[in-house]
């Protein structure tokens, strides 16, 4: 649990943060997304005392992190940033292995966590624990990048825009492992970004920032339903908002029982975007819905709009 | 490979100049003494390397400490100063400030070892500096996040890092150190200087020729194997 | 000089005040009975300078005024020879004529930290008014110079009995190093050019003169006497050109060795300044490969080469002075007969008037550099 208690940063005389409250829950997935400039990596610093707030607190698990030994907390908390920020001298397993070595785990524990984490990370060319970084492509060398920050099983993870520079097929692969392993383990990660689309699709909570300010907190369909204020409803996309919620929600909620005939099939757990797109690919307004595998029902084009009475 | 060739002549050249008198006196028939005899060939190597090494590693010493406290937040207002000392330190020509370590010192090879020191240190600190600097920034900021303390840090992340950079200016240090020793003998040091300077004094060109191939395989030995391990630590 | 830069930080002044603190304590002037005994160390004035140290950096730490500390400083590099200046002609009041003041570490290393401090304070402040802080100061210890207060101090009386003698070493020091420069930049720049083109070949030429960079000095210099020798007695016109066995001729021929190799290095190095993208660009826009070396390459290499040029000039005058030991004459003479002689006044005029050019020669591509830098 994090906990940011009238929270306030002033660099060379220009307020960053101001007065900010904000709580996270834990094992949530939580997301702050903003425009460049907006103070959300300046908030994320906050929390491993990268950065030393001007006012209020910090509190981890009911600890101020002031109070706290700083390396203690830092070593306990995993950190991801877009650099990556790999060291170049040290093998790929030595950069995973780093906060556990730190904490002075065995040897063999350290061993079986790295081949743990570059199964977990799908980083499986033979013989990779053993590159260099500079070895690597990009995408592989932040999937490396994450399992440093998941090495000591942290219970928070810390990230910055993690994936903002990698091409968009990396990205989405990158985006459902985490997701996956955040699920599994129950992880609270509070991430940064400033792309909607990737804070929509990965956040339990979305929390926006402008200027300093976290504008509106809440679920991705409450941010894109009942936006707080005009700006709010800007940034989120305007009309094309609506789009968005096409993302986030599952073909699941929509389906109807009875079964269609012919055409391809789109599974139960797939967006209502993916659906869209498969009709729009195929020319046709039905499409059936699978499974595991087994028919169970159909989703028509009027399905995707929601009336209004 | 570079090493192997030049490390190999110093060796053949140390096992048959010893005994190599007839040859220079059939060369040079006039001259009476034409070996240089007044201190053997071998403590000759080894005054001259003994005095290089040992002023090597008190420059590194000094250069590395001091690189390291003027990259430190504590230390950086001092980068600027210790900068300044580099860059007019060096337009001091090795023989300036052997010269001036001799009203300080005497005669002999005092002098030269403060010579060799002072001068040595700057390509050492110089190279520690850069390459501190040149450490990228998201390692540090990741090691920072990650619960490095400041000297582990340092150790186990800038160093490393920086150690190809280092390890030129050691080289660099001692290459000059070794030129520099050469001509210390001009102040009384006895070094592999010496048959080339007495040659030089009492008109014996054979004098000449023996240090003077002694010393050039000595430095480019020392050359190519430094360079074979700063290349090493490089390989990275 | 506005005040606005008041918040330097201090621990440089902490730091170069205890150097010149601790110097206090080290030998100011010595009293020779002539120019070749030792002399025994005199501080006529330990106090007044120790205190002098602690009100600069009492001064710069309470008062934190940037121009306050640039004036103290100014003054402390000024007073301190006109200290020693005024101390020697006291300490020579009534001892015998033959009696020389030298100067001591203490002198030297206050000197070098009030320097250093001065460079410090400065630091942040316009190129303007740096230049006028540098230039007043060197005014004031010339016309110091020129009055005479520097009179009694034992460097300048060796300069005056040696005066022709000294005159004739400089130039012909500047002589071999111009000579040098010349000759490693005429064939220094063509054949770097030809390195740059050829990759490959251009590394094992730059590979060949590493390797001869590597041999000392004293050893290339000497053993090329042999040589030398040979090609006067074979060909004589050249001997009466001075291609002796010692002398000039093997002299400048080894420097031009040395000169050569960051010659080739830095007009490489300058060729790659302007990048590929921008050299193609300029192919496609229709300019001849001549244009393209004239109006692109030159002009974003000629900073770099000047850089290069700086090093090679300092690096020259320096191994110039061990020239001297086969016969080529120069400052490096003055040096070794000294050190020959146990004249320590001797060596020491050389050795300053050596650091001096060099220094010359350093201030001046920096010159150069920063005004290529502001044309490119």
């Amino acid at each position: 649990m994090i906990v940011f208690e009238g929270v306030g940063k002033r660099f060379g005389g220009r307020s960053v943060i101001d007065g900010l409250d904000l709580r996270i829950e834990d094992g949530e997935f939580f997301v702050l997304v903003g425009p460049s400039g907006s103070g959300k990596s300046t908030l994320l610093r906050m929390v491993n005392r990268l950065v030393t707030p001007d006012s209020g607190r910090i509190l981890v698990d009911g600890d101020d992190v002031a109070s706290v030994d700083v390396e203690q907390l830092r070593r306990g908390i995993g950190y991801a940033i877009q650099s990556v920020g790999l060291f170049p001298h040290r093998t790929v397993g030595e950069n995973i292995a780093t906060v556990p070595r730190l904490l002075g785990w065995s040897k063999r524990d350290i061993d079986a966590r790295v081949d743990e984490l570059l199964a977990l990370l799908r980083l499986d060319d033979p013989g990779i624990a053993d590159r260099y970084p500079r070895t690597l492509s990009g995408g592989q060398q932040q999937r490396v990048g994450v399992a440093r920050a998941l090495a000591a099983r942290p219970r928070i993870v810390l990230m910055d825009e993690p994936f903002g520079a990698l091409d968009p097929l990396t990205r989405e692969s990158l985006q459902s492992a985490l997701r996956t392993i955040q699920r599994d383990t129950a992880t609270t990660i509070l991430f940064v970004t400033h792309d909607m689309d990737e804070a929509f699709g990965l956040g339990d909570r979305v929390g926006l920032m402008l200027d300093g300010h976290l504008v509106q907190v809440g679920t991705p369909l409450e941010l894109i339903r009942q936006p707080a204020d005009e700006r709010v409803r800007e940034f989120v996309g305007g009309s094309r908002a609506r789009l968005r919620e096409l993302a986030i929600r599952p073909v699941r909620e929509r389906m109807r029982n009875e079964i269609a005939s012919g055409g391809a099939a789109v599974d139960i757990d797939a967006s209502l975007q993916d659906a869209l797109g498969a009709m729009l690919a195929q020319g046709r307004d039905r499409l059936r819905v699978e499974e595991k595998g087994r028919v169970v029902g159909s989703i028509a084009l009027a399905d995707l709009v929601e009336r209004r009475g | 490979m570079r090493a192997i060739l030049p490390l190999c002549i110093l060796v053949a050249l140390l096992l048959v100049l010893p005994h190599a008198g007839p040859w220079f006196h059939a060369w040079m028939p006039t001259l009476s003494h034409p070996l240089y005899a007044r201190t053997s060939f071998h403590a000759l190597t080894f005054a001259h390397l003994g005095l290089v090494f040992a002023a090597t590693l008190v420059a590194t010493v000094l250069g590395l400490s001091l690189g390291i406290v003027a990259t430190r937040p504590f230390g950086r207002s001092l980068l600027p100063t210790v900068r300044a000392v580099a860059v007019i330190g060096q337009t001091f020509p090795p023989v300036a400030v052997l010269a001036i370590a001799v009203p300080l010192l005497g005669f002999g090879a005092a002098p030269t070892f403060l010579a060799l020191v002072l001068y040595g240190v700057l390509p050492v600190l110089g190279q520690t500096v850069a390459g501190l600097d040149a450490v990228p920034p998201a390692a540090l900021h990741a090691a920072d996040g990650m619960g490095y303390g400041r000297w582990r840090r340092l150790l186990e992340v800038e160093l490393p890092l920086a150690a190809g950079p280092i390890m030129a200016g050691i080289r660099l240090s001692a290459i000059v150190s070794i030129g520099t020793a050469t001509i210390g003998s001009a102040v009384g040091a006895t070094t592999l200087g010496s048959p080339i300077v007495e040659g030089l004094v009492g008109n014996n060109p054979a004098y000449v020729i023996q240090g003077s191939l002694l010393v050039g395989a000595l430095a480019l030995s020392v050359d190519g194997l430094l360079g074979a391990f700063e290349r090493y630590v490089r390989r990275l | 000089m506005t005040t606005d830069v008041r918040k330097a930080p201090f621990l440089p002044v902490a730091v170069l005040c205890c150097l010149g603190f601790a110097a206090v304590w080290l030998p100011f002037l010595h009293v020779a009975p002539n120019r070749l005994l030792s002399g025994v160390a005199r501080s006529p004035h330990e106090i007044v300078l120790a205190v002098a140290w602690l009100a600069v950096a009492g001064l710069a730490w309470f008062i934190r005024s940037r121009t306050l500390a640039i004036a103290c400083v100014s003054a402390m590099v000024v007073a301190l020879p006109w200290l020693a200046g005024h101390d020697a002609g006291r300490l020579l009041d009534g001892a015998a004529p033959t009696s020389r003041v030298q100067t001591g570490a203490g002198f030297w290393t206050m000197w070098l930290a009030a320097g250093l401090l001065l460079l410090d304070r400065l630091r942040g402040l316009s190129l303007r008014w740096r230049a006028a802080t540098w230039a007043a100061i060197a005014l004031a210890v010339l016309s110091l110079a020129m009055g005479g207060a520097f009179g009694d101090i034992a460097i300048v009386r060796e300069y005056r009995a040696q005066r022709g003698v000294f005159i004739d070493a400089f130039w012909t020091h500047v002589a071999l190093s111009g000579t040098t420069l010349l000759l490693a930049l005429a064939i220094g720049l063509p054949l770097g050019a030809w390195a740059w083109r050829a990759k490959r070949a251009g590394g094992v030429l730059l590979g060949v003169f590493s390797f001869l960079q590597t041999v000392p000095s004293l050893a290339l210099f000497a053993l090329l006497i042999g040589p030398f020798a040979w090609l006067a007695r074979a060909w004589p016109a050249l001997g009466a050109l001075g291609f002796g066995g010692t002398g000039a001729a093997p002299a400048v021929f080894a420097l031009v060795l040395y000169a050569l190799l960051p010659v080739l290095r830095y007009t490489v190095t300058g060729l790659d300044a302007a990048p590929a993208d921008a050299r193609d660009a300029a192919r496609g826009l229709g300019m001849s490969r001549w244009h393209v070396l004239a109006r692109i390459q030159v002009p974003l290499g000629l900073p770099v080469l000047l850089s290069g040029l700086r090093i090679v000039a300092v690096q020259t005058v320096g191994l110039a002075a061990v020239a001297s030991l086969i016969g080529a004459g120069g400052l490096g003479r003055f040096v070794f007969l000294g050190i020959g002689q146990g004249a320590t006044d001797m060596v020491l005029l050389g050795t300053l008037a050596i650091i001096a050019l060099a220094f010359a020669m350093d201030l001046l591509f920096q010159g150069l550099h920063a005004l290529a830098e502001v044309r490119a």
